[in-house]
C-alpha cells in the first residue's frame, strides 16, 4: 500500500512546558514566570493528555518527542520520566527514537541532565544564545558565557546528541563580532547549531522598545543579509545548513522539526500547544489553551486541552507543506502535491527558476541555498 | 395655493461648519413643520455622504407654515443649496429660484471665501440678504468684530444682524420674523401661460425622477402635459406636492411656490438644472435665461482594484450617471491598470463624492488616477484637440502649441500665514492680482493654472495655515503655457498611468519628487528597479530602488505554520491590491500618492 501523504513526513510528539524563570525581551514565545508550580498536577495533566491523544493513533509508530517551552529544562526529571514511561506504553517507538529536550545553561538544570538521560532523552538543544557576557545580560539570559559553554560540555558527555542554539544579527553587532564568534562555536565541533537572526516580534519587551524608537543598534537589512551569507560560507564545510536556520552534519539533523517541514503528523500537548493530524486523509490542526491555568483546568474538567479543533483544508495543507518544506536544503516534493495545485504553480516555478530563485529537479524543487534570506518574498511570489 | 404676498423664498449662505443645517433645523423646530420626536440633525442633508463631510450636494427644500406676529399666516420656502465651488451653477439657480438669503456667518470665525462666493450669488441673483450672526453662545463670539467684517469684506448693511445661536434656539423667533419683514414677496403672473424652472432633481426607486420646481408664472396641476424647453421632451405629470421636509402631495402649485412633481421620468440626465418647465400646449416661448449644460472641468481614470469587478464598476458608474448629468464618462483601457472609465467631474470635491460612493455603496475598491484638466491643444495643421488625458497626447512633431484652463482664486487667511499662502501660490504658477486686508485677515486673488490646483492645493493650504484659510474658485478661461507630458518608467517600462502635463520650467523639480515618492511607495523587490521622469526619450529625473536584501522568517517550527499560512494569505489579499508592470508591483495608493508635492 502506498503511503499516505503524511506518513512522508513522520510522526512525533511536542510536549510544551510553559515555565521560566525570567522572560526574555526577545522572546514571544508561550513563557510564563510562576511563583510555584503544582508539580503533581500538572505531571497528572500531562499524563492524561497522552492518553487522549493516543486514542486515535496508537497504531501509529512514534518517532520522535520534543519537549519545548518556556524552559522544560526546569520540569522535574520525575515527571520527564513518568510522560516517557507513559510515551512508550501507548506507542510502538522507532528504532531511531529521539528525545529532544530544550535546556537553559544553568548549574541547577546541568544537575538534572543525567536523571533526564535515564528518563529516555537522548537529545538537548542548549539555548546559549550569545558568547559576550554583554550581550547575554541585553538578551535577559540568566547565565553568562562560561557557565553556558560548561553546561554544553556537560551536556556533550551526557547525551548522544547535542545542539546549541545561538541568536545573532543583535543590537551592536558588527560583521566581525558575529565572525569571531561562529568561528568560536565551530571550534567546539558541534553536530548541530541553530543560529536565527534576532527577529523584534511584537508585544515582547525588544518589540515595544522598537515601536518606541529606542532598540538601538539593531543590525539593518543589508548587514543582517551579509552575517547571514557569511553564516551560510562558514558552515559549508562542517555543518551545512539544512534548513533557513539550521545547520548540522548529515544525519544529525532534528529528526522531530524535520516532520514540521516535511509535512508530517504531530501530535501536541500542553499550553498552547499547535498539532497536525490526518486521517483517512483528512488534515485536523489542534490549538491547546494558550493560558496555563485555563489549559491546566480544560484537562482536568473538560477531559481535553485542545481548544480549538480546525479542518485543515487541501488547499491549506498544500500552501503549510510548500511554506515549510521549502526552508529546507532538501526542498519541496511536487508530486505531494494535488495535479491542480501543481499546474498552477508551473508557471511561477519557472518564472523563480529563471531569476535564479528557485532550482528545479523533476518534482523536486529547493529555494537557491544563498536565497533563504529572501525566503518570504519567494513564498509570497509563488504563492500569492 | 397660497398668495403671493404671503410667500417668502429663501435660501441660507454659510460657510461649512458655521450651523447652516443646525440653524435650518431649528426653523424646522420652532415652527413645528416636523413633530419633535421625528427630529433627527440635519433633516436637510439626506446623503451619508454629506452628513458626514458637512455639506450639502443635492438642494433641499422644506415648506414651513409660519404664523408672525402680525397674525397672518405665512409659506416660508427654504432651499438648502448646495455649498460648494464644485456645484456653483448648481448654487447659481437655487439662487434664482428663491428672493432672499440669510447669510449665516459663524460669529466666533468671521467671514470665510466661500461665504464670500456664495454671497455674491445671492447678490448676483438680487436678493435682500438678512445676516445672521450664528455661535453667539460661545465666549469666543465677538458680534462688533463680525458685523463690522460683513460690512468691509462683502459691503452689506449689518446693522440688521440678528444675533442667533443655533444650538440654544436663542434668536430663532427673531429670524423667522425678519424672514418675513424684510425679505419680498414673490412675483409672478398667475394668468400667464406655465412657467417654472427645475432647480434640481434625483432619482428616487419607488418614484422615478423627482424634480424640484419654483413657479414663476401660471399653474401646474397634476394631470398636466408639461414640456422641457432645452430638450423639448413632454411628460404627463403624475404627482404634485412639497417638502416638509416629508413629501406631502398637494393638487397644484402656484407664483411663487417651490415643490416638486414627479411624471415617470427614469433618468434624471433628462432633467437639467436651470431649465424652463411649461405647459405641452399653450405653453410659454420664453425660456429663463441663464441655462446652461454642466461641463466636466476635471478628469480622472477609476479602475477596478481588482480587474474581475470591472463588470461591477460599469453598473456603478452607469446608475450614478442617470442621477448626475454632470457627471461623464467613456471607457478607458490602460496598459497598466487594465480596464476602467475616464470620468469627468465638474471639480475635485465632485470626485471625491462619486468616487466615495462607488466604494462605499456599490463596495468597489477603485484605483484613481491622476486628476487632470482639458488642454487644448493646438495642432500645426491649424485645429484644435481637446486632451483630456495625458496618455493620448499627440505625437509632438504634430503639435504647435498648448493652452491650459485657469482660474481666478480668491484665498482668505490670518495674516500670521499670508506668506506660506503666497508661496504657495507662487510655487503653482499663481499671478497675484490683489491683496486687500479686513481686520487680520488678508484677502489674497491669484490667477492660477487649474492644474495646479486639481490635485492638493486645497490640502497644502490647509496645512500650510494650520486650516485657518478659505479658499475658493472660478473657471477664467484658456491661456497658452509651455507645458509637455512627462512619462514616469518603473524598471525601463512607461507606466501610462503616471504620466502628466507639466510645465517645461517645473518638470525636473516634479519628476525628481515623483521618483523618490515612488521609490519609497514601490515595495523592494528581488532585483533593483530604476525609476526615471522622463520628457519624451529624455530622462530628466531617476531614483533607484535597492534590491530586497533580507525577508525571512528565523523560526518556523509547528506551532507556526497556521501563522505563517494566515500571513501569506493577508499578503495574497495584498498583492490583489498591487498592479504588475512587467516583473514590478505598484501598490494601488502609489498613483495617487506619487503626485502629492510638500512644497
Amino acid at each position: 500500500m502506498a503511503l499516505e501523504n503524511w506518513q512522508l513526513g513522520g510522526f512525533g510528539l511536542y510536549i510544551h512546558w510553559p515555565f521560566c524563570q525570567a522572560k526574555c525581551p526577545y522572546c514571544d514565545f508561550n513563557s510564563h514566570v510562576t511563583a510555584s508550580i503544582n508539580q503533581d498536577r500538572w505531571a497528572d495533566a500531562y499524563l492524561n493528555e497522552l492518553e487522549r491523544v493516543a486514542g486515535d493513533t496508537s497504531d501509529r509508530v512514534l518517532s520522535t518527542v520534543f519537549f519545548g517551552g518556556g524552559t522544560p529544562s526546569l520540569m522535574p526529571a520525575k515527571t520527564v520520566d513518568a510522560i516517557l514511561t507513559k510515551v512508550s506504553d501507548l506507542w510502538t517507538t522507532s528504532n531511531d527514537f529521539e528525545v529532544t529536550l530544550e535546556a537553559n545553561p544553568t548549574s541547577t538544570e546541568a544537575s538534572r541532565f543525567r536523571d533526564f538521560r535515564t528518563a529516555g532523552v537522548n537529545r538537548v538543544s542548549v539555548g546559549v544564545q550569545a558568547l559576550n557576557d554583554k550581550d547575554l545580560k541585553a538578551l535577559g539570559r540568566l547565565h553568562t558565557t562560561t557557565e553556558a559553554l560548561r553546561v554544553y560540555e556537560t551536556a556533550r558527555s551526557i547525551f548522544q546528541r547535542t545542539s546549541l542554539d545561538l541568536i545573532y544579527a543583535r543590537q551592536h553587532q558588527s560583521l566581525s563580532d558575529w565572525e569571531a564568534e561562529l568561528d568560536r562555536a565551530l571550534a567546539f565541533a558541534p553536530d548541530h547549531l541553530s543560529l536565527y537572526q534576532l527577529t523584534i516580534e511584537p508585544d515582547t519587551a525588544f518589540g515595544r522598545l522598537w515601536d518606541m524608537g529606542t532598540l538601538k543598534g539593531v543590525p539593518d537589512d543589508n548587514l543582517a543579509a551579509d552575517m547571514y551569507e557569511l553564516t551560510t560560507d562558514m558552515t559549508a564545510d562542517t555543518l551545512p545548513a539544512y534548513e533557513t536556520s539550521n545547520y548540522a552534519n548529515s544525519g544529525s539533523e532534528s529528526r522531530h522539526n524535520l516532520i514540521y517541514w516535511r509535512g508530517g503528523d504531530y501530535l501536541a500537548i500542553g499550553p498552547g500547544a499547535h498539532g497536525r493530524t490526518t486521517f483517512a486523509g483528512k488534515r485536523t490542526g489542534t490549538v491547546a489553551w494558550r493560558n496555563p491555568g485555563m489549559w491546566l483546568e480544560a484537562v482536568e474538567k473538560q477531559k481535553t486541552g485542545d481548544m480549538t479543533i480546525e479542518d485543515i483544508s487541501q488547499t491549506d495543507r498544500e500552501t503549510e507543506y510548500l511554506l515549510m518544506a521549502l526552508r529546507l536544503r532538501e526542498g519541496a516534493d511536487l508530486s505531494r502535491l494535488s495535479d491542480t495545485a501543481r499546474m498552477g504553480l508551473e508557471a511561477k516555478i519557472e518564472e523563480l527558476n529563471e531569476e535564479g530563485l528557485l532550482l528545479r529537479s523533476g518534482d523536486i524543487i529547493n529555494v537557491v541555498p544563498e536565497k533563504q534570506i529572501v525566503l518570504n518574498a519567494i513564498l509570497v511570489r509563488l504563492l500569492a | 395655493m397660497t398668495e403671493l404676498s404671503n410667500i417668502r423664498n429663501f435660501s441660507i449662505v454659510a460657510h461649512i461648519d458655521h450651523g447652516k443645517s443646525t440653524l435650518a433645523d431649528r426653523l424646522i423646530q420652532e415652527t413645528n413643520t416636523v413633530a419633535t420626536r421625528d427630529m433627527k440633525e440635519q433633516m436637510l442633508d439626506s446623503m451619508d455622504i454629506e452628513r458626514e463631510r458637512g455639506i450639502t450636494i443635492k438642494a433641499n427644500t422644506v415648506r414651513i407654515d409660519y404664523r408672525a406676529d402680525d397674525g397672518q399666516d405665512y409659506v416660508l420656502n427654504l432651499i438648502d443649496t448646495p455649498g460648494h465651488v464644485d456645484f456653483a451653477y448648481e448654487v447659481s439657480r437655487s439662487m434664482r429660484a428663491v428672493e432672499g438669503s440669510l447669510l449665516v456667518v459663524d460669529s466666533t470665525q468671521g467671514v470665510e471665501a466661500q461665504t464670500l462666493a456664495n454671497v455674491y450669488q445671492a447678490i448676483d441673483a438680487d436678493h435682500e440678504i438678512v445676516p445672521v450672526l450664528n455661535k453667539i453662545d460661545l465666549p469666543a463670539s465677538d458680534l462688533d468684530r463680525v458685523a463690522e467684517q460683513i460690512e468691509d469684506v462683502i459691503g452689506i448693511d449689518a446693522s440688521g444682524a440678528i444675533p442667533v445661536s443655533a444650538k440654544t434656539g436663542q434668536g430663532i423667533h427673531e429670524t423667522l420674523e425678519a424672514i418675513v419683514q424684510h425679505l419680498p414677496a414673490p412675483k409672478g403672473d398667475p394668468d400667464a401661460p406655465l412657467k417654472a424652472m427645475l432647480v434640481d432633481s434625483w432619482y428616487d426607486a419607488y418614484l422615478g425622477v423627482i424634480v424640484l420646481v419654483r413657479i414663476i408664472d401660471g399653474h401646474l396641476k397634476k394631470g398636466d402635459r408639461i414640456k422641457f424647453m432645452s430638450n423639448n421632451t413632454t411628460h404627463h405629470v403624475d404627482r404634485i406636492g412639497v417638502f416638509k421636509p416629508a413629501m406631502a402631495e398637494i393638487d397644484r402649485l402656484g407664483p411663487g411656490e417651490i415643490g416638486f412633481l414627479t411624471a415617470s421620468i427614469k433618468q434624471v440626465r433628462d432633467t437639467r438644472v436651470g431649465d424652463t418647465i411649461t405647459h405641452e400646449k399653450h405653453g410659454t416661448t420664453d425660456a429663463l435665461p441663464g441655462f446652461k449644460p454642466s461641463q466636466p472641468v476635471v478628469f480622472c481614470g477609476l479602475f477596478p482594484v481588482d480587474s474581475a469587478q470591472f463588470e461591477d464598476l460599469r453598473d456603478a458608474i452607469e446608475k450614478l450617471a442617470l442621477n448626475d448629468a454632470s457627471f461623464s464618462y467613456e471607457m478607458e483601457t490602460s496598459a497598466a491598470l487594465g480596464f476602467g472609465f475616464r470620468c469627468g467631474f465638474l471639480g475635485l470635491l465632485h470626485l471625491e463624492v462619486i468616487r466615495d460612493r462607488i466604494e462605499r455603496e456599490y463596495d468597489i475598491e477603485l484605483i484613481t488616477t491622476a486628476p487632470s484638466v482639458i488642454y487644448h491643444v493646438y495642432m500645426r495643421d491649424g485645429s484644435m484637440v481637446e486632451l483630456h488625458n495625458p496618455a493620448d497626447m499627440p505625437d509632438l512633431t504634430h503639435v504647435d502649441h498648448l493652452e491650459e484652463p485657469r482660474i481666478k482664486a480668491t484665498i482668505l487667511v490670518p495674516d500670521e500665514y499670508l506668506g506660506d499662502v503666497l508661496k504657495l501660490c507662487q510655487d503653482r504658477r499663481g499671478i497675484q492680482e490683489d491683496l486687500t486686508y479686513a481686520g487680520s485677515r488678508a484677502m489674497v486673488v491669484y490667477d492660477l493654472p487649474l492644474n495646479e490646483v486639481v490635485f492638493d492645493f486645497y490640502d497644502r493650504l490647509k496645512s500650510v495655515t494650520k486650516g485657518y484659510a478659505s479658499f475658493d474658485y472660478q473657471m477664467t478661461g484658456y491661456r497658452e503655457d509651455f507645458l509637455v507630458k512627462m512619462q514616469i518608467l518603473v524598471n525601463d517600462e512607461p507606466v501610462d498611468a503616471l504620466s502628466i502635463m507639466v510645465h517645461r520650467d517645473r518638470a525636473e523639480q516634479r519628476g525628481r519628487a515623483m521618483c523618490e515618492k515612488l521609490k519609497d511607495l514601490i515595495p523592494r523587490h528581488m532585483f533593483k528597479i530604476p525609476i526615471q521622469a522622463a520628457i519624451g526619450g529624455r530622462i530628466i529625473a531617476r531614483e533607484t530602488l535597492a534590491a530586497l536584501r533580507k525577508d525571512v522568517t528565523a523560526k518556523c517550527y509547528g506551532g507556526d505554520a497556521t501563522r505563517k499560512r494566515k500571513l501569506l494569505d493577508k499578503q495574497k489579499a495584498g498583492k490583489k491590491k498591487m498592479r504588475q508592470f512587467g516583473k514590478v508591483d505598484i501598490p494601488q495608493e502609489a498613483f495617487i500618492s506619487a503626485l502629492k508635492m510638500d512644497g
